[in-house]
C-alpha cells in the first residue's frame, strides 16, 4: 500500500495517521515550512523543524502545540519513521522523509538547490517516491548565480542613490527578505517593514545569525530612508505608504522577473530574477538525485513538467493541491497582522 | 540603454534614458537605433521558422515544450533568448556592426547563416540575445513609441519635435546618413510639413437641451475612423494622424490631392474606409492600419477615403482664429474645386430645427456607420486640444448583453502570465453557446481576480485554453449585430468588449440566444 495519498485535506500518510502541509484542520500536521500556503491555523498539533517554530508562533499564535525536530534526526509515528532534510527554500524549510517497511517517500514542499547564504543548503534524499513542486517548471527559468544578481541589485541601489531616489525592494517577508538582508548588509543601512522586523526578531532569538536592520516606524524621516535600502512585502508595494515616499524606485525580487512581461505587469522600475524556488535545471537535478521510481508533481507548471518527466523516462503524475499561492496568502497574513 | 529603458515604467524616465543615450552613444550607431525604433527594417536575413528550429535544436528541448514556453513568455525573441544554454564566449561588437553583418547574410546558404547565428548566440547574454533576435526579426518595439523617441531627440538636439517627426518619417538609410544630418532634416524639407494641434471634443453626457439655441450649432456625423490632417504646401503632400505621426505612405488613395489641392491648404477630417461614397465599418479600415506595405487586395477590399470637416489653412493663411461658420464656408469652396469627389468627401452638415428632431436623426447613426453626432458651435474658434463648451461628441449608446465566461486563455506581452482573454456565452435552452471573445475592459486588479478564479476552477485544458466553471457573469457591450455562418450561434457581435463584471448576477440570469435573435431582427 502506498505511503501517501492525496486527499481533500492534504497529503495523508495512512500508516502514520498524519498529514503533510494540510489545508484543512487535522490532528497532526507535519509542516515543511512557514509560508502561508503550506501551513494553516487550526491543527491540533504541528511537527516541524526547530527554526520553523518561531514562524508558526508568530503567524498562527503562541499557544500552538508544536513538536520540533532538527535535520537528520528520526522520530517514529505509529511505526512510520519521520525525518527532516533541508529544502533550502527558506529558513527552517524541510523535506519530509517517511520510511515504512523499507518503503521511502520524500515530500519536498518548496525547495531550491542553490545555497542562499542563510537557509540550510538543500540536500538530495534517495527515495522511492518523491513529491516535487514545479513553480518554475519551464526551460525559460534558469537563474544566474546569486552573486551576480546581488551585484545587479547593489549597482541599482547606488544608481538610485546618485539620482536621489529611495531604493525599495519588494520581497516576501519570510525567506526572500532575510536572504536580501544577509547578502546586502554592510554597505548601507537596511530598513524593513514591521512584518519583516517581527520575523527577524523571532529568528535572532532562535539563534539565526542575521545582520542588524532598522524597523520602519512613522517617526523615521523619509530622507533617511533614501540613504539605505528599504525592504517591503509585495502586499505593500502599491500601498499608500509607498506613495508617500518621494521619488521611490521599486525593485521586485522574484523568479517571475525573468520574463519581461511580468516585469512590466508588476509596474516595477526594476525586476531581479531572484527566487527561492528551484529553476528548471535545479528541479531536474534534484529529481534525478532522488533516484525515485515515481514523482508526483504539485503546484506550478504541473502538467507541462510532469509530461516532460515522463518523456525523459521518469514516471510522473500530476497532483492537485492548494499550494503555490504564496503572494495571495502573504497578503492575508499582512492584513491580519495590521 | 535598453536596460535603462526597461528599468522604468515612466515615460519621463524613458525619455531621459534616450536623451542620455543620444548624448553619449557611438555616432555610427545612432541612426541605426532610430531606424530600429521606428520600424525601418532591413530585409529579414533568416526566416522565423529557421531561427526557431535552430533554437530548439541547440537548447535540446522538445518542440511542444518550446511552444509551452512561448505561451508563457508571449514573445518569440525573448523565449529563444531564455531557453538557449548559457553563452560560452563574450563579444563587444557595436550595434551597427551586428546590423551590417546580419544584412550581409542575405544571399548566403542556410548552413552559413546557421553557423553565424549559433556563434552569435554563444557570445551574448540573455538580454543581448533578446536584442539580437529582435534585430533579426526587425520587430523592435519595446515600449518606445515614435512619439517618445521624437521627444527625446527633440530634447537632446533642441529642435522642434514636428520637424524631427517629419525628418525620421522621411526616406533615409541608416548607413547613408549621420545623426546630425537626420536632425537637420537634410533629406527632407521640414518647413513644408508641420501640422496644427488638433481641436478635440468632450463627450456630451446630458441631453443637448442644455446647449441652448439649436440654431447656434452645426451638427455632423461622428465618424469612427482615424483623425487626420492633410497638409499641402509648396507642391508637397503630408498626411498626419492624431498621434502626430506621418502616415502619408499608408494611404496612396489620397495622393491625388497633391495635384488637386492648392498650395497652402490644411484639411482636418477623418480617414475612413469608403466604398462608392459610403463609409465602411471600422473593422474594414483596420485592415489598412499600421502596415508598411499595402497589396492590391487590401486596396480593393478596404479602399480609403477622407471625410473632411474643417479647414485650418487657406491660401497659406492660418484660419484657426476664424469662426466655424467661416471655416466651413471656405472649406466648401476648396472642396468644390476638387475633380474627384468620391475619395475626398465633404462631411455633410446635418440640418435640423430642434433637439428632438436631431435626437431622432441620431438614432439612425449606425446605418451610415457613424458613432453618433458631433455638435460644433458656429461661432467657435479652432482650439488646440480639448476645451469644454464648443465641440461636443454625442455618441450613441452601445448595445449590451449579459453573458457568462466559459473559456479563458493567457494574454500576450505584458499579460502573458495571466488569463486575460475570455470567451463568453449566452443561454440556448439547456446549453451555453459562445457569443463573443473579449480581452479588454477590466482593471488590472479585476484581471488578477479572474485569473485566480480560472486557476481554481479550470475544468479542462486544450493547449493554452482553459474551460472554466460557468459562474462569472459579464456585461458585454457591442456596436452592432449581424448574421454569421461562421459562428455557431449564427450571429456575430461587432466590437464586443467587457462593459462591467456583474458580480451581482448569477449565471442563471444571463441573456438567451433568443434575446439576441430578436435584437438582430429589430435592426434589419
Amino acid at each position: 500500500m502506498a505511503l501517501i495519498t492525496f486527499t481533500n485535506k492534504g497529503i495523508y500518510c495512512k500508516q502514520g495517521d498524519f498529514y503533510i502541509d494540510p489545508w484543512r484542520p487535522v490532528d497532526l500536521a507535519v509542516t515543511t515550512h512557514g509560508h502561508a500556503d503550506h501551513v494553516k491555523w487550526g491543527n491540533k498539533a504541528y511537527l516541524c523543524h526547530d527554526l520553523t517554530k518561531p514562524i508558526l508562533n508568530q503567524r498562527l499564535g503562541a499557544d500552538l502545540t508544536i513538536q520540533t525536530l532538527p535535520y537528520n534526526e528520526e522520530l517514529s509515528i505509529n511505526g512510520v519513521k519521520v525525518s527532516l532534510f533541508p529544502a533550502g527554500h527558506v529558513i527552517g524549510s524541510s523535506q519530509i522523509r517517511l520510511e515504512y517497511k523499507g518503503e521511502i517517500c520524500v515530500i519536498s514542499g518548496d525547495y531550491k538547490v542553490e545555497y542562499d547564504g542563510i537557509s540550510t543548503e538543500f540536500e538530495p534524499v534517495k527515495c522511492h517516491t518523491f513529491v516535487s513542486e514545479s513553480t518554475f517548471g519551464l526551460p525559460i527559468y534558469k537563474w544566474l548565480p546569486q552573486d551576480i544578481v546581488f551585484q545587479q541589485i547593489r549597482d541599482w541601489v547606488s544608481d538610485n542613490h546618485d539620482k536621489l531616489k529611495t531604493s525599495v525592494l519588494v520581497a516576501y517577508s519570510l525567506g526572500k527578505a532575510q536572504r536580501l538582508i544577509k547578502n546586502l548588509a554592510g554597505d548601507v543601512p537596511i530598513y524593513v517593514h514591521n512584518s519583516i522586523a517581527n520575523l527577524n526578531e523571532g529568528f535572532i532569538r532562535a539563534g539565526v545569525d542575521l545582520p542588524e536592520t532598522i524597523r520602519i516606524t512613522p517617526e523615521l524621516k523619509k530622507e533617511e530612508l533614501q540613504k539605505g535600502i528599504v525592504i517591503v512585502p509585495p502586499a505593500l508595494a502599491d500601498g499608500k505608504w509607498m506613495k508617500s515616499l518621494q521619488s521611490a524606485a521599486t525593485g521586485v525580487c522574484s523568479g517571475w522577473m525573468q520574463v519581461r512581461a511580468s516585469r512590466r505587469w508588476r509596474s516595477a522600475d526594476a525586476g531581479f530574477a531572484l527566487s527561492d524556488h528551484a529553476d528548471w535545471p535545479g528541479l531536474l537535478s534534484a529529481i534525478k538525485a532522488t533516484e525515485a521510481e515515481k514523482v508526483f508533481v504539485t503546484h506550478g507548471f504541473v502538467s507541462t513538467f510532469s509530461k516532460y518527466l515522463n518523456e525523459i523516462g521518469i514516471a510522473s503524475e500530476e497532483v492537485v493541491t492548494r499550494y503555490g499561492n504564496e503572494e495571495e496568502e502573504e497578503k492575508e497574513i499582512l492584513t491580519k497582522e495590521a | 540603454m535598453i536596460q535603462q529603458l526597461e528599468m522604468s515604467n515612466k515615460t519621463n524616465d524613458k525619455i531621459a534614458a534616450l536623451v542620455d543615450y543620444f548624448s553619449t552613444a557611438d555616432e555610427q550607431d545612432k541612426p541605426f537605433v532610430i531606424a530600429m525604433f521606428t520600424g525601418k527594417k532591413p530585409r529579414r536575413p533568416v526566416t522565423t521558422a529557421l531561427i526557431k528550429e535552430w533554437a530548439i535544436e541547440l537548447s535540446a528541448v522538445p518542440a511542444w515544450l518550446f511552444a509551452e514556453s512561448y505561451h508563457s513568455v508571449g514573445d518569440l525573441s525573448e523565449t529563444i533568448a531564455l531557453v538557449l544554454p548559457p553563452p560560452r564566449y563574450t563579444s563587444d561588437r557595436k550595434l551597427h556592426e551586428w546590423i551590417n553583418e546580419l544584412a550581409a547574410l542575405n544571399g548566403k546558404d542556410d548552413a552559413a547563416k546557421k553557423e553565424y547565428i549559433l556563434k552569435a548566440w554563444d557570445s551574448l547574454d540573455t538580454q543581448e540575445r533578446f536584442i539580437f533576435n529582435k534585430l533579426i526579426s526587425g520587430n523592435f518595439r519595446i515600449g518606445v513609441s515614435n512619439k517618445m523617441l521624437v521627444n527625446a531627440i527633440s530634447k537632446q538636439s533642441d529642435t522642434e519635435s514636428n520637424k524631427i517627426m517629419h525628418s525620421i518619417m522621411g526616406k533615409w538609410k541608416p548607413e547613408e546618413i549621420t545623426y546630425q544630418e537626420l536632425i537637420a532634416g537634410a533629406h527632407v524639407n521640414t518647413d513644408n510639413s508641420w501640422p496644427y494641434p488638433f481641436c478635440l471634443a468632450y463627450a456630451l453626457e446630458s441631453e443637448p437641451l442644455s446647449l441652448g439655441e439649436p440654431a447656434a450649432w452645426q451638427a455632423e456625423w461622428k465618424w469612427d475612423g482615424i483623425r487626420g490632417q492633410i497638409v499641402k504646401r509648396n507642391g508637397e503632400l503630408f498626411i498626419w494622424s492624431r498621434g502626430e505621426e506621418l502616415v502619408t505612405d499608408q494611404f496612396p488613395e489620397l495622393h491625388f490631392l497633391q495635384n488637386d489641392l492648392p498650395d497652402g491648404t490644411v484639411l482636418d477630417g477623418e480617414i475612413l474606409s469608403v466604398k462608392d461614397g459610403n463609409v465602411q465599418a471600422f473593422s474594414i479600415l483596420q485592415q489598412r492600419l499600421n502596415r508598411k506595405t499595402i497589396n492590391k487586395s487590401q486596396l480593393n477590399d478596404a479602399p480609403i477615403g477622407f471625410f473632411t470637416y474643417d479647414l485650418l489653412e487657406y491660401q497659406g493663411r492660418d484660419l484657426r482664429g476664424e469662426t466655424m461658420a467661416e471655416r466651413r464656408r471656405l472649406l466648401e469652396v476648396i472642396m468644390s474645386g476638387l475633380g474627384n469627389k468620391d475619395v475626398a468627401i465633404l462631411s455633410p452638415v446635418i440640418t435640423f430645427s430642434d433637439w428632438d428632431e436631431l435626437a431622432e436623426i441620431r438614432k439612425g447613426s449606425r446605418e451610415n456607420n457613424s458613432e453618433g453626432i458631433m455638435l460644433k458651435k458656429l461661432d467657435s474658434l479652432y482650439h488646440s486640444g480639448r476645451k469644454r463648451g464648443d465641440w461636443w461628441k454625442w455618441k450613441i449608446n452601445p448595445y449590451t448583453v449579459d453573458t457568462v465566461m466559459i473559456y479563458a486563455q493567457k494574454g500576450s506581452g505584458r499579460r502573458a502570465n495571466f488569463f486575460t482573454d475570455y470567451t463568453f456565452a449566452v443561454r440556448d435552452g439547456e446549453h451555453l453557446i459562445t457569443i463573443a471573445k473579449a480581452y479588454s475592459g477590466l482593471t488590472d486588479k479585476e484581471i488578477k481576480e479572474v485569473d485566480s478564479f480560472v486557476k481554481k476552477n479550470a475544468i479542462e485544458k486544450f493547449g493554452p485554453v482553459r474551460t472554466v466553471k460557468p459562474e462569472l457573469v459579464f456585461e458585454i457591450a457591442f456596436e452592432g449585430i449581424a448574421e454569421s455562418k461562421r459562428h455557431k450561434a449564427g450571429l456575430a457581435l461587432r466590437f464586443p468588449r467587457i462593459a462591467r463584471w456583474r458580480k451581482d448576477k448569477k449565471a442563471a440570469e444571463i441573456n438567451t440566444l433568443d434575446d439576441l435573435r430578436q435584437l438582430l431582427a429589430s435592426t434589419l
